[in-house]
């Protein structure tokens, strides 16, 4: 089975090829299903591979499979070579299984759009760019997922040309990422250069070869995790990425693109763990983010993008786990993640779908009874954001603050401030649209239960919400006895358990949560006057928290603006009013040489030539000089 | 008295030799020929001939003609490179020629004189010889540039490419002159092997010399006729010369620095690591604003132009290689992304401006996928022919301990990508204007076969890189 | 070094000296009666009418090209030409191609018009 993993790859190639190129002839329900189908294909692929794997012993679940020569110099050997172990695997059944469901949500959303088949083929190039992002054994192959998963992800958001915030959107986010692309780049020259190497395996056997430059790698390292799972100082392009279609903010913006940094540093743990003061800036980057992104998700009346800040609280949480060295905590809460926030933003969708494209959850409310299908996934979905037990979010986010509590108390208690906001938000998120009295009777008189292509997967994502959390009960870990032998050989403490402490501790954080849980029902279904008064009294922490705490424009004062205008002076002020003005004081020059020639000059010739003797000269001083 | 002949073998010449034959058969065939469609399709098989003859000669340091060219790999690859830019380029100006229907003939004979030039320029190893060849190459370019008579743009900037053209051989040729005279040589070994020891007019002829490769191949700040040329010639002869020139000057150019000067890198390696700098940023930065398509690509073409310098200042072997590298893959995505502008530029304008480019997927969506293709391409957008370029020449820099270069370069790419993706997010993400949809894509059989090869290239290139490179470094290996 | 320079000096010194004699003795021997006729530009043909700075036909400069191109071709022939006799059938066999060439050259403009005054 491992020698046919190549398959993973192959199917979404193929629902690609066959919808770009016979799509015209087709109906669209059927391209749905081709692609829908083909990331099916894709998830078998993965559940073989997983028995695959099993059925090795522990320390030997790790496979190599070479394709082609990819480019070769020197020592330096990046082919199309792919890794398959515990942590590729995992990946890719997220990948898949969700993406599947995903597509198949789609066929019923999209219909009756203008471009379904370039949605389609979207979205298969998507989930082939995150599986070889995913499965990739060295940086190189890694590097071109993730740019692919990035223009995957531009195209999309920009889905809705029509509309210039969402072609405004797409180019953000494509340029946000490019920041931290860059460092990417670097990191994996500087990698290479190191230790002559850029195959992971390669890499974490002759890690010490990086420990002088370690801080430094890593830091890059970490400015392209920032810019493609939305963390500080580069997560501004997320919640403006809502702009695309909701089944792309499910699939890539909440489920898996954007888990991709948190993927990486797992991948790259090695690395990591040679520089303590890039880890604890992991960590501290995750809680902050984590914390923010939760303030402004209390604010947020867009229902889309409160979940979109809250993906980024949450991808905020799985980078502090990481961070503080509990690799599959992190990534355990990036599997019950998925499959929460996929059905939040499907959720959404539907809603989105009923209320034609109305999305201020003020204008909503009493939506349960038109609804009751998506109300009650929303909810179970919802729980599990919020971290109620017995639903996923609770064990994933448990397990992270307890490897943190290990590791630095004061990341532990705003970890846990974020839990309580998270809990007030998510059932805000419930309470507002679904509960309560109709806000705006018109848009109620029109809501309607979606179709079953539509709700069939939100009830399969909704099992997987309420009991994905089982996975990695405390104690009998199933995920992490999985993810083991992947970070075996790596020397960390905090992940072991630590006795009746750690139910004292599940037990406050439930409490915490219920707290917030009750907090938010006081305030939108008892006392609704509470939330303006609340806010009142915060003063001008109110106003930042509604501005989005200024980023944006920060970003553009600081950066933009200036890059815009030194491009500007270079071609207008440098290329023509300086000629401009130069030529006029050369004229006497041109004058001299002649009334003929003048007149089939420009003027501008006599700067071209004035710039390429200037030049001659520079050259002529330069090498007279130094020779 | 007898007369001893020199003992001249032209055979290793017979690719050149094949296209100027087929040049002056295009002339004489073209007064007579009442239908002169197929002087194209001549052309083609010229060169595709040449092509095959270039493949069949033996592969070795072969130096003949007095010494004065070589058909080494290295050459044998520029000619290779050269002659499909060729073949592309006929393609690319078919439609364009039919509609200049009296002057079909000299077009196409001018531009296979001036290949002619430009892989005479990758043989050189001569400096008298690259000035010949450098002179064939230019004067072609010149009269091409001012082809489109009907726009004064056209011949303005054929006068200005002149004119300037004439300065800077005029600088190169002093150049000469003074290397000459310190060494006593004018072939590259021999000027290499008397170049130690000497002074001060050995030194300014160099630099003379590098002024007159920085302005053929736009190096800023030799640059300044390179938008107002580009812009002004028949988008055909631009995406020709953008690609042709810039590698038979840099075929020259990394020949002469290697070969001549390969003991004293020391000095001028810093010079060309400086040059780059400002290349790329000059060029990356002013790129930034511009309305019109060609010019944009003007100031793109020197950015790529200061990448690829990198190389040729790394002065390593994975430099050399990385930099041939460069101009191959470079001249199918520039030759494919100036290809999609003359599909899209309305007749007898001459030019494309970016706000004719908006919602042009709307129409044609294969069209805006494709040009999405090259310019993710020149942008260096992994897994394409482009990103490989930089990065290897990035990469030679960094192994050159020259990391700022590459850090510098990695920079500016990014930069570029703004521009780059402009012109797809005007395609794909903006409504069309009503005035600007009477674009005739269709029945255009030829170019469009033209844009898939340079496509189907694009993408191959990206995805095996490894064949390419492997060439290159068998061009480069012999120069040491 | 300065012994060839001397040469040099030497060279110039008696080839501006040819001329400059010749002028001086002219001038020294000629007798001089002026009158208005003498003192115009030209002594034989057309007085000059207008401007000169005149755009000329271009068919001039085209005139001028395939002049000089022949030209070219008769310096380039009359070593051959002289030394005929002494030169292998590989010399033969160059000669006829270069003139092959031209001949195209000549077939082009003559197609072209270039050899008929419009």
């Amino acid at each position: 089975m491992l020698n046919y993993a190549w398959l993973i790859l192959l199917f979404p190639l193929l629902g690609l090829l066959t919808n770009l190129i016979l799509g015209r002839w087709l109906h669209d329900e059927l391209i749905g299903w081709i692609a829908s189908t083909a990331v099916f294909l894709s998830f078998l692929v993965a559940v073989g591979l997983f028995f695959a794997l099993r059925s090795l012993p522990a320390d030997g679940r790790q496979y190599q499979l070479l394709l082609w020569h990819w480019m070769r110099v020197d020592l330096f050997r990046a082919d199309v070579k792919l890794l398959i172990d515990p942590l590729s695997v995992v990946m890719g059944l997220v990948v898949t299984g969700i993406g599947f469901l995903i597509h198949v949500y789609a066929i019923g959303y999209m219909k009756g759009d203008q471009r379904v088949q370039r949605f389609f083929v979207f979205m298969n190039f998507f989930i082939l760019a995150m599986l070889t992002l995913v499965f990739a054994n060295n940086f190189i192959l890694l590097y071109v997922g993730w740019e692919g998963v990035g223009l995957a992800s531009y195209l999309l958001i920009g889905f809705w040309f029509e509309k210039p915030s969402a072609a405004e959107a797409g180019k953000k986010a494509f340029l946000v990422n490019r920041v931290g692309d860059f460092g990417m780049a670097l990191a994996i020259m500087w990698i290479f250069k190191l230790s002559g190497r850029v195959e992971f395996l390669d890499i974490a056997k002759n890690v010490q070869a990086l420990a002088p430059e370690a801080t430094a790698i890593t830091l890059l390292l970490l400015l392209a995790v920032t810019g493609k799972s939305a963390q500080i100082p580069l997560y501004i392009w997320l919640p403006d990425a809502m702009e695309g279609p909701t089944p792309v903010s499910a699939l890539i913006h909440a489920a898996t693109m954007v888990t991709a940094g948190v993927y990486l540093i797992a991948r790259t743990a090695a690395i990591f763990l040679l520089s303590p003061f890039t880890m604890t800036l992991v960590a501290t980057i995750g809680v902050v983010t984590a914390f923010f992104a939760a303030t402004m998700a209390m604010a947020q009346v867009d229902l889309k993008r409160i979940l979109a800040y809250s993906t980024i609280s949450q991808i905020g949480y799985m980078i502090l786990g990481v961070g503080v060295g509990a690799f599959s905590a992190g990534i355990f809460h990036l599997v019950t993640h998925a499959f929460f926030k996929a059905l939040l933003f499907l959720g959404a969708g539907a809603v989105m779908h009923a209320f034609h494209g109305e999305l201020d959850i003020r204008k909503m409310g009493g939506l349960r009874h038109k609804m009751p299908q998506t109300f009650w996934t929303f909810a179970i979905a919802a729980a599990a954001l919020a971290g109620l037990p017995p639903f996923a979010g609770f064990f994933s986010k448990d397990e992270i603050l307890w490897s943190v509590w290990l590791h630095s108390p004061w990341m532990w208690a705003l970890g846990l401030l974020t839990a309580f906001m998270t809990a007030y938000y998510s059932t805000r998120a419930v309470v507002v649209p679904f509960m309560g009295k109709p806000r705006d009777k018109h848009l109620y008189e029109h809501a309607h239960e979606v179709s079953a292509v539509m709700t069939v997967p939100l009830w399969l994502l909704a099992i997987g919400a309420a009991f994905s959390g089982l996975l990695g009960l405390p104690h009998i870990s199933l995920i992490g006895h999985w993810l083991a032998p992947v970070f075996a050989s790596l020397h960390m403490g905090g992940e072991a358990a630590g006795g009746s402490l750690e139910w004292i501790f599940m037990g406050l954080s439930t409490l915490v949560v219920l707290a917030g849980i009750g907090t938010a029902y006081y305030a939108y279904m008892v006392n609704t006057a509470f939330p303006q008064q609340f806010r009142r009294s915060l003063g001008f922490i109110d106003n930042l928290v509604q501005h989005k705490w200024y980023v944006d424009e920060l970003y553009m004062a600081v950066i933009v603006h200036p890059l815009w205008d030194l491009g500007g002076w270079f071609a207008d002020v440098f290329d023509r009013k300086v000629i401009d003005g130069a030529v006029n004081g050369l004229a006497w020059v041109t004058g001299e040489i002649g009334g003929g020639v003048r007149k089939l000059q420009t003027g501008l010739v006599g700067w071209y030539a004035f710039s390429l003797f200037l030049g001659a000269v520079l050259l002529l001083g330069y090498f007279m000089l130094i020779w | 008295m007898t007369i001893t002949l020199p003992s001249i073998s032209l055979l290793p010449y017979l690719p050149e030799i094949v296209l100027l034959i087929t040049a002056l058969l295009v002339l004489v065939i073209d007064t007579f020929a009442g239908e002169k469609r197929w002087l194209v399709w001549l052309a083609l098989l010229g060169t595709i001939v040449a092509g095959v003859t270039t493949w069949s000669l033996s592969l070795g340091p072969t130096l003949y003609l007095q010494d004065m060219l070589a058909a080494d790999p290295y050459a044998l690859f520029i000619d290779m490179v050269v002659l499909i830019i060729t073949a592309i380029s006929l393609l690319l100006a078919y439609d364009w020629l039919n509609s200049h229907a009296h002057q079909q003939g000299e077009y196409v004979a001018l531009l296979l004189f001036s290949a002619v030039g430009m892989m005479t320029m990758g043989a050189a190893t001569n400096v008298i010889t690259i000035f010949v060849a450098l002179e064939i190459l230019s004067l072609s370019l010149y009269v091409l540039t001012g082809f489109a008579r009907e726009r004064l743009t056209s011949g303005e900037a054929a006068l200005k490419y002149f004119l300037l053209g004439a300065f800077a051989s005029a600088f190169f040729l002093y150049g000469v002159a003074l290397l000459y005279g310190a060494t006593g040589h004018f072939d590259l070994v021999g000027i290499g092997k008397n170049m130690a020891g000497t002074g001060l007019m050995a030194a300014a002829g160099v630099a003379l010399l590098l002024v007159g490769f920085s302005f053929k191949v736009a190096l800023a700040p030799f640059h300044m006729w390179t938008p107002d040329v580009y812009q002004g010639a028949p988008t055909s002869v631009t995406a020709f010369m953008s690609v042709g020139a810039k590698a038979a000057g840099f075929a020259a150019f990394l020949r002469f620095f290697h070969v001549a000067l390969a003991g004293s890198y020391a000095t001028w390696g810093p010079a060309l690591a400086a040059l780059a700098v400002l290349t790329m940023t000059w060029g990356n930065l002013a790129a930034l604003n511009q309305e019109s398509v060609k010019r944009m690509l003007a100031y793109s073409s020197i950015a790529h132009a200061g990448y690829a310098l990198v190389g040729l200042a790394a002065g390593n072997a994975l430099g050399m290689s990385g930099l041939l590298f460069y101009l191959l893959a470079y001249a199918f995505m520039n030759l494919g992304a100036f290809g999609v502008i003359i599909m899209l530029e309305k007749k007898g304008s001459g030019d494309l401006s970016m706000s004719a480019l908006r919602g042009t997927a709307r129409e044609h969506p294969l069209l805006a996928a494709t040009m999405a293709v090259f310019m993710f391409s020149l942008a260096g957008v992994p897994p394409l022919a482009g990103f490989f370029g930089k990065f290897y020449v990035f990469g030679a820099a960094v192994k050159a301990n020259m990391t700022w270069l590459a850090i510098v370069g990695i920079i500016n790419s990014a930069i570029s990508a703004y521009y780059y993706l402009r012109v797809s997010v005007l395609m794909y993400m903006v409504e069309p204007d009503e005035n600007t949809t009477d674009v005739a894509t269709n029945n255009r059989p030829v170019l469009a076969f033209a844009l898939l090869v340079a496509l189907v290239f694009v993408i191959g290139i990206g995805l095996w890189p490894g064949i390419w490179m492997q060439m290159a470094q068998q061009a480069a290996a012999l120069l040491g | 070094m300065l012994k060839q320079f001397g040469f040099l000096g030497v060279h110039a010194i008696i080839a501006l000296s040819v001329p400059l004699l010749g002028i001086v003795a002219a001038w020294l021997l000629r007798p001089k009666k002026p009158y208005p006729l003498k003192k115009t530009t030209y002594e034989c043909g057309m007085e000059t009418i207008g401007d000169t700075w005149v755009q000329f036909k271009a068919q001039y400069y085209l005139f001028a090209l395939i002049f000089v191109l022949f030209d070219v071709e008769a310096v380039f022939l009359f070593p051959w030409a002289v030394a005929y006799n002494k030169l292998t059938l590989f010399g033969l066999v160059e000669g006829i191609l270069f003139v092959l060439i031209l001949f195209a050259g000549l077939i082009y403009a003559w197609k072209r018009n270039a050899l008929e005054w419009q």
